[in-house]
């Protein structure tokens, strides 16, 4: 794997498209993509705003969650024990 | 990574933080105030970002950088605040004469956006910035799998 720890080393362009080319694989709008790989720039564009798009995903889930809890009488140890079978 | 055992870390720390969360709940309450909703949800945002991180550990740069923040929040840490900032500064700028070396045909605009969305990105180079933020990804991913079927199991109870 890439060397982390020396600040001092010289990145080639091989290491960083090879990392682009992993991300891209990650994001959902370029994974279709039968055609030539998308630009390094337009790679880091999509993953910011999938990035972007996970965290309101995250705080709208952690919303809907809170008002569930409030409303439910029962308490979390069911659901608990639920979600851990489910995995 | 093994996505099991991460997800199964992750899990555990997160339950047990929403059955604290929910143990906090006032006796009286027939219904809860927006205020205290909107409370119980920051906790609730805050127990997924934090069991995320300590499921990672320290193993990676975004995680220790999110544990981070979330230790130095309290207004009690000012001390801290402005210690992390100092030592930001100075890997940034020391990042980004690295990455202005290599890309010159505006990779670097779209990295600093994404050097601010990864914990930690700031101090990164590019090379560990792509790195970083692919694993920050799995793990976001993760998170809302979780989530989501905490939320769908709440509902049916």
């Amino acid at each position: 794997m890439s060397s982390r720890r020396s600040g001092g080393s010289r990145m080639s362009d091989d290491q960083i498209a090879d990392l682009v080319s992993k991300l891209q694989r990650l994001i959902p709008e370029l994974r279709g993509r039968r055609s030539n790989k998308a630009s390094a720039s337009k790679v880091l564009q999509e993953t910011c705003n999938y990035i972007r798009n996970l965290h309101r995903e995250v705080e709208d889930l952690s919303d809907r969650l809170s008002q569930l809890l409030a409303s439910a009488d029962t308490d979390t140890d069911q659901a608990a024990i639920l979600t851990t079978l489910l995995i | 990574m093994n996505p099991s055992s991460l997800k199964s870390r992750f899990t555990t720390r997160f339950l047990r933080a929403l059955t604290k969360i929910n143990a906090h709940k006032p006796i009286s309450s027939s219904s809860p105030g927006p205020g205290e909703i909107f409370q119980r949800y920051r906790r609730i945002k805050v127990a997924a970002d934090k069991s995320m991180a300590y499921s990672v550990r320290s193993r990676r740069t975004w995680s220790r950088a999110t544990l981070w923040r979330l230790r130095t929040r309290s207004p009690r840490s000012r001390l801290a605040t402005h210690a992390r900032r100092s030592w930001v500064k100075t890997r940034s700028t020391r990042a980004a004469s690295h990455g202005k070396e290599k890309k010159e045909d505006g990779g670097t605009v779209e990295a600093e956006e994404l050097r601010e969305l990864v914990p930690g990105g700031e101090a990164m180079d590019l090379c560990n910035l792509l790195d970083e933020t692919a694993h920050y990804i799995k793990c976001l991913t993760t998170q809302l799998d979780i989530l989501d079927r905490q939320e769908c199991t709440s509902r049916e109870l």
